[in-house]
């Protein structure tokens, strides 16, 4: 076949999984997720685990060594089909941590610890790399057998060419977001489709060999039983090497989930666990098929093509030979398949564990910086780190597959990165099922693991030192798989049982082995405004403006502080860890909250989380220490309290006297002026203008007297409701009117949100409207900008109690006053005194109060803000008289 | 002496503030009037008053504080002004004289007792 049709059909491809994966994107970001979400998809890209190693090399296997290639796909379909709830429970614990990659979930387990991230990390690059060379060189090497190219170096140009592709697909699709979840629609879909290629390549070719030429079922079995007589190893290898094959399928059950790739598709692509209710069975299927036609094409392509062929490039040379182009062409594409998505997926993988458990923490000690602020621009670095790492290890496989020389050695690397992923599955399995597991412990498995890999298996396959001698009868890769996994495990679980975990350790443990969220730390503490603030600067950068605001938002919300900064709640502090650890890892996350929320880990407060489970002195110890702690509150309370009380009773004692010193005000204008009206010379308008101001300081003196008489009916208790059912939003117009009618005050803009309004109050509606008039009456007198704006923001809570925020833009009320502005003629001293004796708003909690309800000071908005909250119902009362509820209002639609 | 200060009355209520103008005016007084106690001190080394109506509950600086910082200037003629205290609360002349003012009023008062006392302390 010519090399250009072949060329132009590869573009082809390519181009169309561009637009596929471009589509994707494009739908997801749009919110149109649901065929993208759908189990199916999942599925299919779960089977990045075929790479070329088993599309070509399953057939190249079969050849040399019969049935044992099954165990490839053995070790799966048992994880998959027998233990696919384990599985479900990884994903889901992974999911509720943000995990970003296998290296990360080892990390975050074990106290949330980078140099582990990193030493995984290394594992993981270092298998990984062979592997990838080895996809490049099957693409090189199906290319040769269409063009019948001698030259294998000449094939370095394919390999170049298809790196480069794959390396800029990858960063086009794989670090297009930086979103917290860190999926990747267009790069799954795309590798779903291709998924479906490879299927179909690969039984369309099996059909052929089996029907086309053998002659059918019954023919291919008779065949096989021939090749069998000539070497028994190819079907019953199972009896001839237990251990090689229980060794392989426990290898390939692990590489699974640890494979950076698969991890990756498995796990962060999830959108959630029950996802794998259809994998488990969906996916052994999926393998069962790919594997259903390895032996007969084996068998037949080793009768028909001569002697000396590469059984690893069967699956092209025998409908070659046979003359079927259009069929090698469609298994060529199911090869390229298969080769890019594994290169694809796991250089999305790589890329992420590198930049964030290398580039990233590196990045921030060189930039480490006092005030904290070292997340200026770290959104642009990791995505740039990201792209980096992805050339990075795109360009480190074609180096090495350069470097090897398109050699043979390479076609052992599949098994080799499985042995070698394997080593961090102790810890992973460990770390979700034993409470006890501590880093120490991990750091010791995986280390060890990680020696005794190089050692035994990953060195002698490249060629340095040799394989070592097992005593007789033991197979060399079952010895190395057994003894590098053993001694892994046994030193994980010795030195787990040996050491202690720390607090983080303990409060992961926990979270992860009972697959729970955990409170988090209480890390409050310090401004916490100004905390808040700098969080959402640093979230900012990370995830940009809008995502970022949007969280905080959400939170706000969550806490019922809506269109404020969020409280550093130890549970806003946890959340928030885990979104920016989607974005660069667990251990990277923990250090920035912990550097920018002031906090430097764990405080005395978690201790309690995990109290029960510790060593008992310790345990003593933070005891003492909480119990000081406590201690140390409750005097700072008490001394804050005593200090208030004080405040109050100055003012109680003085109460007399104030209502004295407010009585004789209006009083002195009255007699003075009396008394002049009196004079018989006085011009005409004076005396009108006289009597004038005696009618409205009589007024002034007559609502003074109205209010001492109703905060004193009211503190007495004795008020009664007169209960209604009431249109908030009529009220608040009323309230509105009312307020604007009195002379005092300038006008505003008042921005309401009327939809939010129409919900039904059930109260003493004269009551509530006393209070509404009353704050934004004030909002009138006192509001100081040269604008004057006011917001009123009304909200439904699920419990169907009603908070009514009232907000202008002013300067607000003085931090050192807020406390006292609800108390009795709090206003005196008050620079703007405008009229009033100061007993609204201690009339306004008063009334509020009676209402089952509450009036707060919101501080920090800007200008001075209210909150009115108001109970479903008023609370019952026998002196209520809610007997006869008679609608207020009216007119407008209720939402009840 | 045309538009001399003769008294400085210093009253945050509009229409106490009002009444004691219009009341001293008519007696043949200039009378000028600030409502702020934290620009008091000020006014009277600007107004040189004869004689300073003091009211004692004032925003920002009070009538005690007022008196205080009026009795330590360095000159000795604007130290000694003649003050006149008036006070809601029920002792006028034990505050007045606590706090160092020549003469005090209660509120609500006489408009003749208001009368009397200026024309003695302008004398």
């Amino acid at each position: 076949m010519a090399v250009d049709v072949l060329v132009a059909t590869c573009l082809g491809y390519v181009v169309l999984m561009f637009i596929v994966a471009f589509a994707a994107d494009r739908a997801a970001l749009r919110g149109r997720v649901k065929w993208l979400d759908h189990p199916a998809v999942y599925t299919l890209s779960l089977s990045v685990y075929c790479s070329a190693w088993t599309f070509f090399g399953a057939v190249g296997y079969a050849t040399r060594s019969g049935l044992e290639f099954a165990t490839i796909y053995l070790g799966p379909t048992v994880v998959f089909a027998g233990a696919w709830w384990g599985l479900r429970r990884l994903v889901r614990v992974a999911r509720m941590h943000h995990v970003t990659s296998v290296a990360d979930l080892i990390s975050a387990r074990f106290g949330k610890s980078n140099p582990l991230a990193a030493l995984i990390t290394l594992i993981a690059v270092t298998a990984a790399t062979p592997y990838i060379a080895l996809q490049l060189q099957s693409v090189s090497l199906s290319f040769r057998a269409f063009t019948q190219e001698a030259d294998p170096v000449a094939q370095g140009g394919t390999a170049l060419w298809v790196a480069a592709g794959l390396a800029l697909f990858t960063i086009l699709f794989g670090t297009r977001n930086l979103a917290a979840d860190e999926r990747h629609h267009g790069v799954v879909t795309a590798i779903a489709l291709e998924a479906v290629v490879k299927l179909i390549a690969f039984l369309a070719l099996g059909v052929f060999v089996v029907w086309g030429l053998a002659d059918g079922p019954t023919d291919v079995v008779g065949r096989i039983a021939k090749a069998t007589a000539e070497d028994p190893a190819l079907v019953q290898g199972w009896l001839l090497k237990p251990d090689r094959w229980t060794a392989l399928i426990v290898v390939s059950g692990i590489a699974v989930i640890t494979l950076p790739r698969m991890f990756q598709v498995m796990v962060v692509e999830a959108a959630d666990a029950e996802r794998l209710r259809m994998a488990g069975w969906a996916f052994p299927t999926y393998l069962f098929a790919m594997s259903l036609f390895v032996l007969p094409i084996a068998v037949v392509g080793r009768e028909l093509l001569p002697a000396g062929s590469n059984p690893d490039l069967f699956v092209l040379s025998l409908p070659l030979s046979q003359g079927q182009n259009m069929l090698a062409l469609l298994v060529f594409l199911g090869g390229f398949s298969a080769a890019t998505s594994m290169v694809v997926m796991s250089a999305i993988a790589l890329a992420t564990m590198i930049s964030n458990h290398w580039l990233v923490p590196l990045w921030l000690w060189l930039r480490r910086r006092p005030d904290g602020d070292d997340a200026e621009d770290l959104g642009r670095f990791v995505l740039n780190a990201r792209r980096l790492a992805i050339l990075a290890v795109v360009g480190g496989g074609w180096v090495y597959h350069q470097a090897s020389g398109g050699s043979a050695a390479l076609a052992a690397m599949g098994l080799v990165a499985f042995t070698g992923m394997a080593q961090v599955f102790p810890a992973m399995l460990g770390g979700l099922l034993w409470r006890g597991a501590t880093r120490i412990g991990a750091y010791a498995g995986v280390g060890t693991g990680l020696v005794l890999w190089m050692v035994l298996i990953f060195l002698p396959s490249v060629g340095i030192g040799a394989t070592p001698g097992f005593p007789q009868g033991v197979d060399p890769l079952a010895g190395s798989i057994v003894l590098s996994l053993g001694a892994n495990t046994l030193a994980f679980l010795t030195l787990s049982l040996v050491s202690f975990p720390d607090p983080v350790e303990r409060l992961q443990g926990l979270s992860f082995v009972l697959a729970v969220e955990p409170e988090g730390p209480d890390r409050a503490g310090g401004d916490t405004a100004r905390s808040a603030e700098s969080l959402l600067a640093m979230s900012r950068r990370i995830w940009g403006a809008d995502p970022a605001l949007r969280f905080f938002q959400a939170e706000a919300v969550a806490q019922g502080k809506s269109g404020f900064l969020p409280d550093l709640t130890p549970r806003f502090l946890t959340r928030l860890e885990r979104r920016l650890a989607g974005s660069v890892g667990t251990a990277t996350a923990h250090a920035m909250i912990g550097r920018v929320g002031g906090g430097t880990g764990l405080s005395v407060a978690d201790l309690m989380e995990v109290a029960g489970e510790a060593s008992r002195a310790k345990e003593e110890a933070r005891r003492l220490e909480t119990a000081r702690a406590e201690l140390a509150r409750t005097a700072r309370q008490l001394r804050e309290a005593n200090e208030k009380l004080t405040e109050l009773s100055v003012q109680k004692d003085s109460f007399l006297g104030q209502v004295s010193h407010e009585l004789r005000t209006p009083m002195t204008s009255i007699r003075a002026f009396s008394e002049l009206l009196k004079l018989p010379d006085l011009p005409e308008a004076d005396r009108t203008r006289f009597a004038g101001i005696i009618h409205d300081e009589a007024g002034r003196l007559t609502r003074l007297l109205d209010d001492l008489l109703d905060l004193s009916v009211l503190e007495s208790g004795g008020v009664r409701l007169n209960v209604a059912v009431a249109n908030l939003h009529d009220l608040v117009d009323r309230a509105v009117n009312a307020a604007s009618a009195t002379g005092t005050g300038r006008n505003f803009v008042i921005h309401r949100d009327l939809p939010t309004e129409h919900v039904a109050v059930i109260t003493d509606t004269d009551r509530l409207l006393q209070v509404l008039i009353n704050i934004i009456s004030n909002a009138r007198k006192y509001c100081d900008a040269p604008r004057p704006e006011l917001w009123v923001h009304v909200r439904r809570r699920p419990d169907r109690s009603t908070e009514i925020d009232i907000i202008d833009n002013g300067s607000g009320i003085d931090p050192d006053r807020q406390a006292l502005i609800f108390e009795k003629f709090a206003r005196l001293n008050d620079p703007m005194r405008a009229g009033g004796a100061g007993l609204g708003l201690a009339i306004c909690r008063e009334i509020m109060t009676a209402l089952g309800g509450d009036i707060t000071y919101l501080p920090g908005q800007g200008g001075a803000a209210f909150r009115v909250s108001l109970p479903h119902r008023p609370p019952l009362k026998p002196s209520a008289s809610a007997d006869a509820p008679n609608a207020c209002g009216g007119g407008g639609d209720w939402n009840e | 002496m045309g538009d001399q200060t003769d008294i400085l009355l210093i009253e945050d209520d509009h229409s106490i503030a009002e009444a004691v103008r219009f009341i001293l005016t008519r007696e043949g007084w200039q009378v000028a009037v600030i409502r702020d106690g934290g620009e008091a001190v000020d006014s009277i080394r600007a107004q040189r008053p004869r004689l300073v109506v003091l009211d004692l509950m004032l925003p920002n600086r009070s009538g005690s504080e007022i008196l205080a910082d009026l009795r330590a200037l360095p000159d000795p003629l604007l130290a000694r002004t003649a003050v006149l205290l008036l006070t809601a609360h029920g002792d006028a002349v034990g505050t007045a004289a606590a706090c160092g003012a020549d003469a005090g009023l209660a509120k609500p008062f006489a408009n003749d007792e208001l009368r009397a006392l200026v024309g003695r302390l302008m004398h």
